[in-house]
């Protein structure tokens, strides 16, 4: 019988690990974070895809030939525009603003559940296992037509959870 | 549909003949947004890439025969088809399959109660016909399918309270895994189903984690309440037609079983009849989409509608594009196994 | 239930309803789609018995291949209620084993 030698991260449990992570070329220093908004780009697996590098405007995304080459992110040229949190296929990218307050951080992640929260509800964070992690106010929702069904919602959270709070617990229907 | 509109632009005379009241397949139910890079259309929805595809084949003068099935081919490519009380008999020069798959079943007690049913079932009812199968779901499987019908089952407004899966490890994209983690869903690798209950319809199921042996480890029992059991085990080729028409099949587990044999223009060991898609081995949208191309391609340039320059060239660009899907720890598999395909004519 | 509004599919389109008489009992479909989806949506279940051990049966494909949703409609057993489309006025039932006419759940089931 065919021997699995342990297989770890993400391909056992579905969450990144924090190393994973951390060796992810998509994956900004902890001097890039202090800088101001910037996006993370939460993608570690040889997957041919590329529209991120495509749909980045500063060109702060490079994925190259052949494109299961994971995406490279130049931090210096990403000024957190978000264009490319939409386009991302695997929904692996995100903006996080550790910048924001004092003690407040900002995560904007891609949700496409209904019902849609609305600006200044206030939401349960949860984390990339979904478990809720803080509450986390809503300070915008993007849903243009050109995200095709995608929202981008941005939140504020306790500093210290700037890279742990990916996603919002679902809101129940009314 | 690929397959029609490349033989049709070329100057064919095209027919598709589709059993179902809307071609398309499978694309309609994947409202997820696709990979691959723009010339496989990454970061479209799959609905839309199916609209793209029928207006394109009206453009092109594809002529589209629904509610027809073909329910067999005889000697020298004569189809026969039934319609409604309607048979009736098509001559064709060359003909080109693309019947694609059909999931595969998992026994166990109790597999026959309602509310059991393949993920495709589930993700057929929910996003093409807008009913929920149920509200509170297992899905066995953790393979593409599984979780991007979890996270579709989700998006209807359905619970998934967990996913299950024999192996030690999750088979999709660990970007699909974490879309329905973040949601709450466990994802129990190890871990198999022993059994479903219920009276009118499933009511519990009992699942289990299993040693390296797939041996259920004793005191792992639970038992989950749940109304629906999806089952997304795989998918195996729709090969009827092909064996009836007498191709050669070769035995390829990681393309999804028996797959007719082809060469490199996707013609089958018939002359005249070519298979493209899931039907010429399991894989996904894109390289069926590309497989289909290919396969009108040749067939066009086969009937002399392409100079054997022009479709040499043509074909080579599809080729190059089918390549670069069947790279990674994803597709190169799937790039040896295909080898293998063309390989076996020369079997003997 | 039904899926009214859908995060990518958008509200449902309005489309016409039609009536099916489902074992006696009057429920609202949609025009044309599948008897199966009407079925679902008012939470049925069951849509058959098996012909030996009257056991219940309902949606396993949904794509007409493994005929588990076969009913009795208009009189015909034996339907694919996933890929026959509703209709106004159909009468459909539950269907007992092959759907012989006289089939009823008190049948012997032993005379198949």
């Amino acid at each position: 019988m065919k021997h699995f030698r342990k297989i770890e991260g993400v391909r056992r449990t579905g969450i990144l690990s924090i190393k994973e992570l951390e060796s992810s070329p998509g994956y900004p220093s902890l001097k890039a974070l202090q800088k101001g908004p910037i996006v993370v780009i939460e993608c570690v697996q040889d997957i041919p895809c590329n529209p991120c590098e495509m749909a980045c405007p500063k060109g702060a995304i490079t994925v190259g030939n052949p494109i299961t080459q994971l995406p490279v992110f130049d931090a210096d040229k990403c000024d957190g525009c978000g264009t490319c949190i939409p386009v991302c296929p695997g929904q692996a990218i995100f903006r996080v603003d550790a910048t924001y307050t004092e003690d407040k951080a900002t995560v904007s992640f891609p949700f496409e559940y209904l019902p849609m929260p609305k600006k200044g509800d206030v939401v349960e964070g949860v984390n990339r296992g979904g478990e809720i992690v803080c509450k986390a106010e809503v300070l915008r929702v993007q849903k243009p037509k050109k995200y095709d069904h995608t929202a981008i919602i941005t939140v504020a959270v306790p500093k210290h959870l700037v890279m742990e709070m990916r996603s919002m617990k679902r809101l129940k229907p009314e | 549909m690929a397959a029609a509109i490349e033989a049709a632009r070329a100057g064919a005379n095209v027919t598709v003949i589709e059993e179902n009241e809307r071609p398309g397949g499978q694309l309609f139910k994947q409202i997820h947004k696709f990979f691959g890079s723009g010339v496989h259309q990454a970061g479209t929805r799959g609905v839309q890439i199916g609209l793209n595809l029928l207006n394109e084949a009206e453009q092109a003068g594809v002529e589209i025969r629904l509610d027809t099935v073909v329910y067999g081919i005889f000697s020298d490519k004569r189809l026969g088809l039934v319609c409604g009380d309607h048979t009736e008999e098509l001559a064709a020069s060359v003909i080109i399959l693309a019947t694609g798959a059909n999931e595969n079943a998992l026994a166990f007690p109790g597999w026959t109660l309602p509310g059991v049913m393949g993920a495709g079932a589930a993700q057929t009812l929910i996003n093409i016909h807008r009913v929920l199968p149920g509200h509170r779901v297992l899905m066995v499987g953790a393979g593409n399918v599984g979780l991007i019908v979890s996270y579709q089952l989700l998006q209807a407004g359905a619970e998934v309270i967990a996913i299950i899966e024999a192996l030690p490890y999750i088979g999709g994209y660990g970007v699909h895994a974490s879309k329905v983690r973040r949601a709450g869903v466990p994802i129990l690798v190890s871990h198999t189903l022993l059994r479903a209950a219920g009276t009118k319809r499933v009511e519990k199921a009992v699942i289990s984690q299993v040693d390296k042996k797939w041996e259920p480890v004793p005191g792992t029992q639970e038992a989950l309440e749940i109304d629906t059991i999806c089952l997304a085990v795989g998918l195996s080729p729709l090969s009827e037609l092909a064996w009836m028409a007498g191709c050669q099949f070769s035995y390829l587990p990681s393309l999804g079983g028996w797959v007719p044999v082809h060469d490199e223009n996707m013609q089958s060991t018939l002359s005249g009849l070519y298979v493209a898609g899931d039907l010429a081995g399991i894989e996904e949208a894109s390289t069926a989409m590309e497989e289909g191309r290919l396969a009108g391609l040749a067939a066009a340039q086969v009937l002399g509608y392409l100079s054997p320059e022009e479709g040499k060239a043509r074909k080579a660009a599809v080729r190059e594009r089918l390549d670069s899907l069947r790279i990674g720890s994803f597709g190169e598999g799937r790039a040896i196994a295909k080898q293998k395909i063309m390989e076996a004519r020369f079997e003997k | 239930m039904r899926v009214e509004d859908h995060p990518i599919l958008g509200k449902a389109e309005k489309r016409n309803e039609v009536t099916l008489l489902v074992d006696g009992e009057a429920i609202t479909a949609l025009e044309g789609e599948p008897i199966a989806a009407a079925l679902l949506a008012v939470g049925r279940s069951v849509f058959r018995y098996t012909a030996k051990r009257r056991e219940p049966r309902g949606v396993f494909c949904a794509l007409g291949r493994c005929t588990d949703c076969v009913m009795v409609v208009d009189g015909r057993p034996n339907v694919r209620t996933c890929v026959t489309p509703a209709r106004d006025g159909l009468v459909i039932q539950t269907q007992f084993g092959r759907g012989e006419k006289n089939a009823t759940p008190d049948s012997d089931s032993k005379k198949d």
